[in-house]
């Protein structure tokens, strides 16, 4: 799976980073659509099925309502389950129990049970494949207490994250990210975990923080280099976790930079940059020294040609304006 | 035990229900009672006949109705009447309410109250049973409202695919709120006229006869455990009361009404002890010992003092807490 020569694609980290948990712990079980034999649409749980067998990964049948669903049950009822949602727009087929279900029932039965229940899929754009294969909707799960949400943007987090996500005794949504799957980075050792909530400063600067997530990071890094040519030191936040938020680091950032650009590949409306400008201005606003601007995808349904998608989601450009225009304010 | 003593047993849990029933109508007219309930008189035999099938480790998932399998499954009437009463007490410390008994101490692992959203869970259950190795069976209890909806045709889908031990039971009393279920489905039974569609065992009971309930469960339970996968059991039954606390039930003939009391479930088991040869004053210290425990159980719950409000920001986390930043 992985290259000898110590890097690893994130691609094959999602499946290393099950692979993982499934050696330490036999409860650890997976489910989804096309996950067995096949290796996934996105061959993420490749070599799984070769390793672990049909009583460890499951094939379903396109009932996501059942795939999380029974994730669920099961992980009531002392299974830790990673359910695999194909898409991330597919969520919506099954949001009763993301909204509903999974994020309340320890709660509404004052603690009874828990859920150590992993739902992965396959979220973003930028690769053509349209409204319905394209959106970036960590900002659903957002909406919902009750759920942790984690976005890795790298190999090595993407196998950190999985395994704190496995091991979490909560629910966890990772989302994993289709316009990274080809980017490789090192390969971590064994053992290695990242804990949940745990932003990670990527790149120090001095002039304006960068605060991005999933595949915005490398967007906002190329942004910063580019800035870098032209004098402006930017610092870039790689949130890694929506829920918990790590908002101290944030707020640390904004405390040495004093100036915060979000990068949001989410619609603007409902973003969860929104919801972290919100805890900043009330809390650090004493720390601004100029407006904060948020770069995100545009309040529109993701169009299908390379060129209108470009022009709705958040680009090098985009950022680099945004900091412009922060910068000189 | 004979037949006759464990019927009496069966007949004191079914009295304990009506009357925890009683006493939630009662005090919800009195203001005792906030929210809503949806009482499940006249569905005791369901509950109460089931449970008798089931083991302790079986896992059991319920709807909005579920007061009677919360205490069937050994659920308090003092902790179920706490939770109704918001009291600190609550069998879900006063924060699932009605809708949301659950008693996990005895694997009644929740009444759910979007439908049909449990019948996969009781999938997962029986899918962990499974891969653990154990021979555990999950219930899943609904309505026949649950029918029409995606959850359930993919829940019995999955449980047959996989050959997993769930038993489906559908409390079909002729109406999803206020609507004839007969008006809206396009088959007779809705529950059991879709087996056939997933290749499913059924059968079709007297779901107000709690030794014929009992009986139906054993068989499915015992075809669930020995690997021969899920069961679909439709237990026609009535609700004594509307839909909710709010609804009269106007929409129900009156001739339709009278002739579903006639059936009521606590009169048929009375009818088969007496037949059985109980003795009637055994019958009778029955219903004085329900009448005694639920009166204490009232008592136990006005006593108690009401929902810390501290308890608002505990259990959302697996660590207690509800903290979702730093």
């Amino acid at each position: 799976m992985a290259e000898l020569n110590g890097t690893i694609s994130y691609r094959e980290a999602v499946a290393e980073g099950i692979a993982r948990e499934m050696r330490r712990d036999p409860s650890v079980v997976c489910l989804g659509e096309d996950i067995g034999a096949a290796g996934g649409v996105f061959k993420t749980t490749q070599g799984l099925f070769a390793e672990f067998g049909p009583e460890r990964i499951w094939d379903t049948p396109i009932s996501e309502q059942a795939i999380v669903g029974a994730a669920l049950g099961a992980a009531m009822t002392g299974v830790r389950p990673v359910a695999e949602i194909m898409f991330s727009d597919f969520l919506a087929c099954c949001w009763d129990y993301l909204a509903n279900e999974i994020p309340k029932v320890r709660y509404m039965t004052g603690g009874q049970v828990n859920v150590p229940l992993v739902i992965r899929t396959a979220n973003g754009g930028g690769l053509g494949f349209g409204a319905q294969h394209s959106q970036a909707v960590e900002n659903w799960a957002l909406t919902i207490p009750g759920l942790k949400i984690a976005a890795p943007s790298t190999p090595a987090d993407v196998i950190g994250l999985m395994a704190s996500a496995i091991r979490s005794d909560d629910p966890v949504v990772v989302f994993e990210h289709k316009g990274l799957f080809a980017s490789k980075g090192p390969r971590p050792p064994e053992g290695h975990t990242v804990e949940l909530g745990r932003a990670a400063v990527v790149r120090e600067g001095t002039d304006v923080t960068l605060l991005a997530l999933a595949a915005t990071v490398p967007t906002a890094l190329a942004a910063a280099e580019r800035l870098a040519e032209d004098g402006v030191s930017a610092e870039v936040v790689d949130l890694r976790c929506l829920i918990p938020m790590d908002l101290s680091t944030v707020l640390a950032s904004v405390g040495r930079t004093s100036k915060l650009v979000t990068v949001e590949e989410n619609p603007h409306q409902g973003g969860w940059g929104g919801t972290v400008v919100s805890v900043v201005v009330e809390e650090g606003f004493e720390l601004l020294d100029a407006p904060v601007r948020r770069v995100t995808s545009a309040n529109v349904p993701l169009p299908f040609a390379d060129n209108l998608e470009n022009e709705v989601i958040p680009t090098v450009d985009k950022v680099v304006a945004a900091v412009k225009a922060v910068v000189d304010y | 035990m004979s037949e006759g003593k464990e019927l009496l047993a069966l007949y004191e849990q079914m009295a304990v229900i009506r009357r925890v029933e009683k006493v939630a109508y009662d005090m919800f007219l009195a203001g005792l009672v906030k929210g809503t309930t949806h009482l499940a008189s006249g569905h005791e035999a369901v509950a109460v006949g089931a449970s008798a099938a089931l083991r302790p480790d079986d896992y059991v998932f319920a709807t909005y109705r579920g007061h009677h399998h919360t205490i069937a499954r050994g659920g308090s009437p003092e902790a179920c009447l706490a939770e109704l009463m918001q009291k600190a007490t609550g069998i879900c410390k006063a924060k699932g309410g009605s809708m949301h008994l659950t008693y996990a101490e005895g694997n009644m692992l929740g009444s759910y109250a979007i439908v049909g959203a449990h019948l996969p869970m009781a999938v997962g259950a029986a899918w962990s049973a499974r891969l653990r190795g154990t021979d555990q069976v999950a219930v899943a209890f609904f309505g026949d409202g649950a029918t029409n909806i995606g959850a359930f045709h993919e829940a019995l889908n999955l449980a047959q695919v996989w050959r997993l031990p769930v038993v489906f039971i559908c409390e079909n009393n002729l109406y999803m709120e206020y609507t004839p279920i007969g008006s809206v489905t396009a088959v007779e039974h809705p529950a059991a006229g879709r087996a056939p569609a997933y290749n499913m065992a059924s059968e079709i009971i007297d779901g107000n006869d709690v030794l014929v309930v009992r009986d139906a469960v054993a068989r499915a339970a015992a075809r669930g455990r020995a690997g021969e996968g899920p069961t679909i059991i439709e237990a026609q039954t009535y609700r004594h009361y509307g839909h909710s606390r709010t609804d009269p039930a106007k929409y129900r003939p009156a001739e339709e009404v009278e002739a579903w009391l006639k059936r009521d479930p606590l009169d048929i088991a009375r009818n088969r002890l007496e037949s059985l040869g109980v003795d009637s004053g055994e019958i009778a210290e029955a219903d004085r010992r329900a009448t005694e425990t639920v009166e204490a159980a009232v008592a136990a719950a006005k006593a108690a003092p009401e929902a810390d409000v501290a308890e608002a920001f505990t259990d959302v986390w697996a660590d207690g807490g509800a903290a979702w930043r730093n």
